[in-house]
C-alpha cells in the first residue's frame, strides 16, 4: 500500500511537472516561431529527417555485415582488434567526429552524413557484435549436427536468435542520430539544429524552443516507433526477457 | 551398420583423446559410450557425422567410409540430440520438429502429419504445442521434443549425446522408458554417449566403456557387469555390480528357465510384481517382506506363482556360469 | 585548406601555441563533468538501492530516466535554457550542470539496481544466516558484489557527460567545447582539429583511469 503511494506520487509529480512546463510554453507563445514560420519548420524537418535517415541506413549496411564477418570462423582472429578499436571509439564525443570531419571535409550536407554514419555504426556494430555471440553454442552445434548449411545456421539460427539485440541497437543509434543531427547545423548540414543554435545565439526562447521541443518529440517518437518494431519483428522465443 | 576402424582422434601436436578405438555398432542396437568425463565418448560420438574429425583410421556408415559422404547429407541422415536440448528458441515447437524435414524440402502437409505423428508417439497433444516456444515446456517436455526433432526425418541412426543428463532424477527415468518404448517400435540404430553406469546398463543392448581415449571393453551389459575386464572396468563398474545387474534382468527371463514357486498365501498378503519387472525391484520387495516371497501376476491380475529370494539367488548363479563372453569382432 | 600533412604540423603548432589555454579548458572540463558525476551517483546509487524494495517504483523511475535519455542533449539544453533564465541562470554553469546529472542517472540507477536485484539469493541468505541486519549485508555483502557492475554505469554515464559536456559550451558553460564552438565561427580549422583531438584524449583517459578505479575497488574473489 505505502509503495503504491510513493509509485503514484512519483508520476503525478512528473504530470503535473510536464503540465506546467506546456503550459508555460502555450502562456509564452513560445511555440509561436513555429507556427509562423511553418514552411520553413517543414524544410528543416525534412533536412533532419533526410539527414537521420541516410546516415542510418549506410551505418546498417556497414555495421552488420561487418560484424556478421568478424563472427565468421575464417575471420575471428581479427574480431578482438576490430572490438578493441570499436571500444575506443565509443569514448570519442560525437561532437569531437563532427569537428574532426568538418576539418578534413569542410561544412556541407555530405560532411554532415558521413560524420553522423560514422559515429552510427558503433553502437549497431557493437550490439549485432554482442547479439551474434550470446547465441548459446549449443544450437549452433545442433545445427550443425542436423545438417544445416553455414548460411543456414547464419539466417534461421544466428541472426533471429540476436535479433532483439541487433534492433536494439539500431534504435540506439538512431536515437542518438537524431539528437547528433541537431549538432549538424554547425557544420552546414541544415535541420531543426538550426533553430536552436539561432535561438541560442539570438537569445530568442520562442526561435529555440521551436526547434528544441519537435527535436525531442521526433527522437521520444522514433525510440517508442522502434520499440514496437522490435516486438513485431522478434520471435516471441527469442526475446531476452523469455530466455 | 557404423563402423570404427583403429579411429584415432590427436588435438594439436599431442593430446590424444580417442587412442585407436575399433568398434561395430550394428543396426537396430543401441550401444552406450561410457566413461568418465574427458575420456573421449564424446569425441568418438561426434566423430561419426564430422563434428569432429578423424585424425587416423576410419569410420564407415553403411559400408561407406563418411571421408566419401557429403558431410551436409550425412548428418541429415543422422539424428543429433544432445544434453541441453539444443531446440531453438526463435522457432516455435512445430518449426523445431520438422526443421530438419524443412531442410530437405518436404511439402506443408507432409511436414504437418509428421509433427503431428511424432508428437502422439511421446504423447504431447499436437494442437497445444503447435504454436509455442521452448522456453514455454518443462525441461522434459524440452528433451521430448528434441528427441522426436531427430527422429523427424526417419533417420537410419541416431547420436544422442548425455540427452537426458541435465533432467532430474525421476523425470530422467520417465523420459528413459519412454525412449526405450519408442525404440522397441522404431529399432533405430543409436549411439548413446553416458556417464551413467545405471544409465548405460538400463539403455544399452552393448556398452563400450571408455578409459583416457582407450576403449577398456566392449560387451553386453551383462557381461560387462559379471565378467569386468579389468580393474578400471570393475572400479567403475563399482562394487555393487551384481545388484546392478539384477536390473537388466526380467522374472520373464527367469520364468524361461525355471517354474515359478507354487503359491500357499492368500492373494494381497504379499506384494505382486508383473512379468516384466526387474529382478532388483523383485528381490528388494522380497527383503521388505515377512514371508519372504512376492507373488508374480499376468495380465490378468491372476497370481501365477510365487518368487522367493532362493529363486533369484539361483538363477544369478546359473547365469554367471552359462555366460559366454561376447566375442568382440 | 591545404594537403592533409601541414594541416597535421599546423595542429601540433596550434597545440604547442596554446597548451596553457587548452589545459585551462581541460581543467574546466573536468571540473563540470567531475561535479555532475559527484552529484548524479550521490542520487542515483541510493536511489537505485532504494528501487530494489519497490519494484513498482523501480519501473516507473527507470522509465522516465529512459526517455530523459532519449532527448537531444542540445534540445534539452535549449529547453532548459529559458526555464533557468527565470531565475537568471539561463546561459552558463548551470544548465549544463543540471543536464549533465539527469543524463547520468539512467546508466547509474539502472545498474546499481540490476546489481543489487542480482546478487545471488543464496549469498543473501547467507548473511542473513550469520546474523546481518540489512545495513550490515548492504554495505558488507551487496554493495562490494556489485562494484564492478555500479562502476561500468558510473564509467558509461562519465564518457557520455564528456561528450554532452562539449555541446554545454554553446550554451556558455566553458570547457574543451569552446575550441570547437570558437572555431567553427572563426572558421580556425586548426582549433576545431585541436578541440577534436583534446576531447577524443580527455575521453579516453577517463575510460580507462575508471576501468582502473573500478579494478582497484573491487575486492579480489569478484571477477
Amino acid at each position: 500500500m505505502g509503495k503504491n503511494v510513493v509509485t503514484w506520487t512519483v508520476r503525478v509529480i512528473v504530470y503535473i511537472g510536464l503540465l506546467a512546463f506546456f503550459i508555460w510554453v502555450f502562456s509564452n507563445s513560445y511555440l509561436n516561431h513555429l507556427v509562423e514560420n511553418f514552411e520553413e519548420f517543414l524544410v528543416l524537418l525534412r533536412q533532419h529527417i533526410q539527414l537521420v535517415a541516410l546516415s542510418s541506413f549506410l551505418a546498417i549496411a556497414v555495421a552488420v555485415p561487418s560484424a556478421i564477418l568478424v563472427t565468421r570462423p575464417q575471420f575471428q582472429r581479427f574480431e578482438g582488434v576490430v572490438s578493441t578499436v570499436v571500444n575506443f571509439g565509443y569514448t570519442i564525443p560525437n561532437m569531437a567526429i563532427l569537428a574532426l570531419m568538418m576539418g578534413i571535409m569542410g561544412i556541407g550536407f555530405q560532411t554532415a552524413v558521413v560524420a553522423l554514419f560514422i559515429y552510427s555504426i558503433l553502437p549497431i556494430f557493437r550490439n549485432t557484435l554482442a547479439g551474434i555471440q550470446s547465441v548459446n553454442s549449443n544450437l549452433i552445434d545442433s545445427a550443425k549436427g542436423m545438417g544445416f548449411k553455414p548460411y543456414q545456421i547464419l539466417f534461421k539460427v544466428e541472426l533471429p536468435n540476436a535479433a532483439y539485440s541487433i534492433i536494439a541497437g539500431i534504435r540506439t543509434a538512431v536515437v542518438i542520430n537524431i539528437g547528433a543531427t541537431a549538432l549538424a547545423y554547425l557544420i552546414g548540414g541544415g535541420g531543426l539544429g538550426n533553430w536552436i543554435f539561432v535561438g541560442i545565439n539570438v537569445f530568442d526562447n520562442s526561435i529555440l524552443i521551436s526547434g528544441a521541443l519537435p527535436i525531442t518529440i521526433l527522437a521520444i517518437t522514433v525510440d517508442l516507433f522502434l520499440r514496437l518494431l522490435e516486438r513485431k519483428v522478434v520471435p516471441r522465443g527469442a526475446r531476452p526477457s523469455t530466455r | 551398420m557404423i563402423q570404427y576402424k583403429n579411429v584415432t582422434k590427436v588435438y594439436g601436436e599431442d593430446v590424444t583423446a580417442v587412442d585407436q578405438v575399433s568398434l561395430d555398432v550394428n543396426e537396430g542396437e543401441i550401444v552406450v559410450l561410457l566413461g568418465p568425463s574427458g575420456c573421449g565418448k564424446t569425441t568418438l560420438l561426434r566423430m561419426v557425422n564430422g563434428l569432429e574429425s578423424v585424425t587416423d583410421g576410419d569410420i564407415t556408415f553403411n559400408g561407406e567410409s563418411i571421408k566419401d559422404l557429403n558431410e551436409i547429407e550425412l548428418r541429415r541422415k543422422i539424428g543429433y540430440v544432445i544434453q541441453s536440448n539444443g531446440l531453438f528458441p526463435n522457432m516455435t515447437i512445430e518449426q523445431n520438429v520438422t526443421v530438419v524435414p524443412t531442410l530437405l524440402g518436404w511439402s506443408k502437409e507432409d511436414k504437418k502429419k509428421r509433427y503431428e505423428e511424432l508428437m502422439e508417439l511421446v504423447g504431447l497433444d499436437a494442437e497445444d504445442y503447435r504454436k509455442r516456444y521452448p522456453h514455454e515446456l518443462s525441461g522434459g517436455q524440452q528433451q521430448r521434443i528434441g528427441v522426436i526433432r531427430a527422429l523427424a526425418a526417419d533417420p537410419p541412426a541416431m547420436l544422442m549425446d548425455e540427452p537426458f543428463g541435465a533432467l532430474d532424477p525421476i523425470i530422467r527415468e520417465r523420459v528413459q522408458d519412454e525412449f526405450l518404448a519408442i525404440q522397441r517400435e522404431l529399432n533405430k540404430t543409436i549411439l548413446f554417449v553416458s556417464h551413467d553406469i545405471d544409465e548405460a546398463i538400463k539403455m544399452g543392448d552393448k556398452i563400450a566403456l571408455m578409459k583416457d581415449g582407450q576403449l577398456m571393453q566392449y560387451d553386453k551389459p551383462s557381461q560387462i557387469l559379471q565378467n569386468p575386464a579389468n580393474d578400471f572396468v570393475a572400479q567403475f563398474v563399482g562394487k555393487d555390480r551384481m545388484v546392478k545387474s539384477l536390473t537388466i534382468h526380467r522374472i520373464e527371463q527367469l520364468m524361461e528357465r525355471y517354474d515359478l514357486l507354487v503359491s500357499s498365501i492368500e492373494k494381497g498378503e504379499i506384494a505382486t510384481v508383473s512379468k516384466s519387472s526387474n529382478l532388483r525391484d523383485v528381490l528388494s520387495y522380497i527383503l521388505e517382506s515377512k514371508q519372504q516371497a512376492v507373488h508374480v501376476v499376468d495380465e490378468n491380475d491372476e497370481v501365477i506363482g510365487q518368487v522367493d529370494f532362493a529363486l533369484v539367488n539361483q538363477y544369478m548363479i546359473d547365469l554367471a556360469d552359462s555366460n559366454e563372453p561376447v566375442v568382440n569382432p | 585548406m591545404g594537403n592533409s600533412e601541414s594541416t597535421f604540423w599546423r595542429v601540433i603548432d596550434y597545440f604547442q601555441n596554446n597548451i596553457d589555454w587548452i589545459l585551462e579548458l581541460t581543467v574546466e572540463h573536468v571540473v563540470l563533468v567531475g561535479s555532475a558525476i559527484i552529484v548524479a551517483i550521490l542520487i542515483g546509487v541510493p536511489l537505485g538501492i532504494y528501487l530494489t524494495t519497490n519494484e513498482q517504483l523501480a519501473s516507473t523511475v527507470l522509465n522516465i530516466a529512459g526517455v530523459i535519455m532519449t532527448i537531444p542533449s542540445i534540445a534539452l539544453f535549449g529547453i532548459m535554457v529559458p526555464i533557468f533564465a527565470v531565475i537568471n541562470q539561463g546561459i552558463g554553469f548551470v544548465p549544463a550542470f543540471v543536464a549533465l546529472i539527469l543524463y547520468s542517472q539512467l546508466p547509474i540507477i539502472r545498474n546499481t539496481y540490476t546489481a543489487i536485484h542480482n546478487v545471488n539469493p543464496q549469498i543473501r541468505d547467507a548473511a542473513y544466516g550469520v546474523g546481518m541486519n540489512t545495513w550490515q549485508r548492504l554495505f558488507k555483502v551487496e554493495i562490494p558484489n556489485t562494484i564492478p557492475v555500479i562502476m561500468a554505469g558510473v564509467r558509461t554515464a562519465v564518457v557520455l557527460n564528456i561528450g554532452i559536456g562539449v555541446i554545454a559550451a554553446f550554451i556558455g558553460a566553458g570547457g574543451l567545447g569552446i575550441l570547437i564552438s570558437q572555431g567553427i565561427t572563426r572558421g580556425y580549422h586548426e582549433m576545431i582539429i585541436s578541440g577534436a583531438i583534446a576531447i577524443s584524449i580527455l575521453g579516453i583517459t577517463a575510460d580507462l583511469f575508471l576501468r582502473f578505479l573500478q579494478r582497484l575497488l573491487t575486492p579480489k574473489g569478484i571477477s
